[in-house]
């Protein structure tokens, strides 16, 4: 199968290489092929090849997907580079630094009194758990942030992950930190930049639905 | 050259506890965390199935202790795991109160379940993606501390000793490509288990051994590094790691005939007797013709459709999300077809209870480690909790350590041979780093597998030898710096060489049968003999080895039933 892929080393290129193909290979799979039997400097990342590390985040024929959880069998040919809305180092490799710099600003931890000598066990009720639970799932792969059309115009909006974040802890029961998180996000780089593309719950390889997330953080911001 | 207090080398579950540790209890203490992919893509956020701790009446620390020892087949060091499971409870609360999403109980407390080896419903879970909450609650934990610097993407090339002390490291900044050097007053090592070594493993692709090569290089010895886990459901043919979870669960084992056929092997635990006893069984099974035959060899079924569609979704819902994605197979249907898969390290660097190397100032903790607590054979749920116990301990040691440590220095020839050493060999060279790893993989998944014999042991032996030359004429066939995937591979294929040959020489010289260490030549378990850990020292000839007797507080070694 032909696969075409952005390269960047200086310039910026394309380049077609021609792997072979077996029944259940992954794109990942392919690109390592590549790294291991025709380009041993293919730049890409990749770590535990089972969609949990969020490491692969690629823009996959057009669309960004894992590429460890991408099947070719769904395509004639692969076309891969980097994810937009980031600076690319080399190759498929882009630059993560920002991303993880957002995610921190919004306060992205338990914000409660504890004892870390004597911790003692919280109660939290199942269906409590479930308010915020499918929030807790963002694995930080960058792919709503490269669709994103607000963080493409602004560099310093907040953008779908970091918001998705702030809500997953202000819906913890056992959080006191909301308020300090609201001042946050309601800032004009927060959930008012968002200009409601949709685009992130679109791709999101978790199924998280960024979205919705800030939509219920605007309506929390109005109260 | 960066200047800082502690740095760990690492951040998983291990590395990233140890920082929490340092900043709960100094404010003022520079931490700098150095890994080589950022914190939330390491390793440990594969662990799926749960970490084991006594938190209720039923249960107790005697019993958690007990069944620990006896996993390990007796080779584990008491004290240490006496100390071990008294910890445990407090860690899973501690992560508790920083917001880990524990799945519960109806009445709210955390909820707890069955796992191999445990005598009772012990292990705390989030779903079935307990490492990647864990992970996740750490890392964000860590952003509260203003003492700790992360140092995402760089890898780890040596540490600087001086007069059997501590003085530093350095790393490759992967992005720029430059040697970087880290001026420290102790080092924690955090770096990970060997699992790469073997082709079929659960492994993450980076978990390539570093730090317990390069710990070894330095001097340092390993411990117990024949003895390697092999879980018994790994989803074939990608190796993906199906949980424990699934049997604690209720699921079952299944051959061509459909028999649970773990009745023969473990009648009273059937498929939650520990990894090494399901693991053996269920190779017997493939050798003797009673598995599966696929388009990837052979293959048992774990069969889960019994459970139902809810129970599922409720408590396994990655493991059905990934056997949809990678096999196009719902669990809710169809039995998944796996098999026995290269897992977890229990040896690693030497270390006495209190994290400790034999060199001052240097520590190690989680999976690169060997306390021991796991001994020849690790219970599930047993390793995220170690990290965790075990990373807050080196952390407190290495605290300690710098709060009375003299200034270090990196002397000039330590960075001018490191650079000529790191830098010197790219662009030369013939062999392909990717074809020597690729058949040291076939090699270990070969000989090194769950049953060994010395025939196969000096096989692999000489095997790895032919590699070691080749790999003196390795080419890095990339002149750019900037993320250079090419150098970075073959300096990891270097590393595991190294441990590789320190696995199979133990291997060798363990004539007897114990966990997860089964030689077909000598089936016995040999107490008398073997009821030590062995210690591997690098020599310029190869491995020297020496043995250890194991701590023995309570419990004589008894035959291991299960």
């Amino acid at each position: 199968m032909k696969f075409v892929i952005r390269r960047f080393k200086e310039r910026s290129y394309w380049q077609t290489f021609e792997v072979p193909v077996k029944k259940g290979m992954t794109v990942l799979e392919g690109l390592f092929y590549i790294r291991e039997n025709m380009d041993p400097s293919l730049a890409f990342r990749a770590s535990c090849r089972m969609g949990i590390c969020g490491s692969c985040a690629v823009k996959i024929n057009g669309r960004p997907r894992l590429a460890c959880e991408t099947q070719l069998s769904k395509f004639k040919e692969v076309k891969i580079e980097p994810l937009d809305n980031y600076r690319v180092i080399r190759d498929l490799v882009t630059e993560f630094e920002g991303f993880f710099a957002k995610h921190k600003k919004v306060k992205p931890y338990l914000i409660a009194e504890t004892d870390y000598e004597n911790p003692i066990e919280q109660l939290q009720k199942p269906e409590e758990l479930k308010r915020y639970y499918i929030y807790t799932l963002c694995i930080k792969c960058g792919s709503c942030l490269s669709v994103c059309p607000s963080s493409a115009t602004l560099e310093s909006s907040l953008g779908p992950a970091a918001l998705v974040s702030a809500y997953r802890f202000n819906s913890d029961s056992r959080d006191k930190g909301k308020d300090e998180r609201m001042k946050i996000v309601s800032e004009s780089f927060g959930v008012w930049r968002c200009h409601s593309a949709m685009e992130c719950s679109e791709v999101c390889p978790k199924k998280i639905e960024p979205a919705k997330a800030i939509q219920l953080l605007r309506r929390e911001a109005l109260r | 050259m960066i200047e800082c207090d502690i740095a760990i080398v690492g951040a998983g579950l291990a590395g990233m506890r140890a920082a929490v540790a340092i900043a709960e209890k100094n404010s003022k203490v520079s931490v700098a965390v150095i890994a080589k992919t950022y914190p939330i893509r390491c390793h440990s956020v594969c662990a799926e199935g749960g970490s084991a701790a006594v938190l209720r009446k039923e249960d107790s620390f005697e019993l958690h202790a007990w069944d620990t020892v006896k996993g390990s087949d007796f080779l584990a060091d008491q004290d240490a795991v006496e100390f071990f499971v008294r910890e445990c409870p407090k860690e899973i609360l501690r992560l508790e109160n920083w917001g880990c999403p524990w799945s519960r109980n109806p009445d709210g407390t955390i909820a707890q379940r069955a796992f191999g080896g445990h005598s009772v419903n012990r292990t705390v879970f989030a779903a079935d993606r307990t490492g990647f909450h864990e992970v996740h609650t750490l890392y964000e934990r860590l952003l509260k501390y203003d003492n700790v610097e992360f140092f995402s993407e760089y890898f780890l090339t040596n540490l600087a000793i001086e007069d059997n002390r501590i003085q530093g490291l350095s790393a490759i900044e992967l992005k720029t490509g430059n040697l970087v050097f880290f001026k420290a007053k102790a080092v924690i090592l955090a770096t990970g288990g060997a699992g790469r070594l073997y082709g079929f493993t659960t492994y993450s692709h980076q978990v390539t051994g570093d730090g317990m090569a390069i710990a070894y290089r330095c001097g340092v010895p390993l411990k117990d590094m024949e003895f390697m886990q092999f879980h018994p459901t790994g989803l074939v043919p990608s190796g993906i790691l199906m949980t424990e979870a699934c049997r604690g669960e209720g699921g079952y084992l299944r051959n061509k005939f459909g028999e649970r056929f773990m009745q023969k092997y473990a009648p009273e635990k059937m498929e939650l007797a520990p990894r090494d006893v399901v693991a053996r069984a269920m190779w017997k099974e493939i050798m003797e013709g009673r598995a599966f035959e696929g388009e990837h060899g052979p293959y048992l079924a774990l069969d889960l459709t019994h459970l139902g569609e809810e129970k599922i979704e409720e408590k396994l819902p990655m493991i059905r999300e990934a056997a949809i994605k990678f096999l196009d197979i719902d669990p809710v249907e169809e039995p998944l077809p796996v098999k026995p898969v290269q897992h977890y390290t229990m040896g690693g660097i030497h270390t006495n209870i209190l994290t400790e190397t034999p060199v001052r100032g240097l520590f190690a903790a989680g999976e690169c480690a060997c306390v021991s607590v796991h001994g020849a054979n690790r219970l599930g749920s047993n390793s995220t909790v170690e990290c965790l116990v075990f990373g807050r301990v080196a952390g407190e040691m290495a605290l300690k350590y710098v709060e009375n440590a003299k200034d270090v220095r990196i002397n000039s020839e330590f960075i001018k041979e490191e650079e000529r050493r790191i830098f010197d060999r790219i662009g030369k060279g013939s062999e392909n780093p990717h074809a020597i790893k690729k058949e040291l993989n076939e090699t270990m998944d070969r000989h090194l597998w769950i049953f060994r014999s010395e025939n196969g042991l000096k096989e692999a032996l000489r095997k790895i030898e032919e590699l070691k030359e080749r790999y003196k004429r390795v080419a890095i066939a990339d002149d750019c710096r900037k993320f250079n995937v090419a150098l970075l591979s073959t300096l990891e294929v270097g590393y595991m060489l190294d441990l590789a040959e320190v696995v199979a020489m133990g291997a060798l010289l363990r004539t007897e049968s114990r966990g997860a260490h089964y030689r077909v030549d000598y089936p016995e378990r040999n107490d008398e003999k073997w009821l030590v850990h062995t210690l591997a020292y690098y020599t310029e000839e190869g491995p020297r080895f020496e043995y250890l007797p194991v701590k023995i507080t309570k419990w004589k070694p008894v035959e291991r039933k299960y």
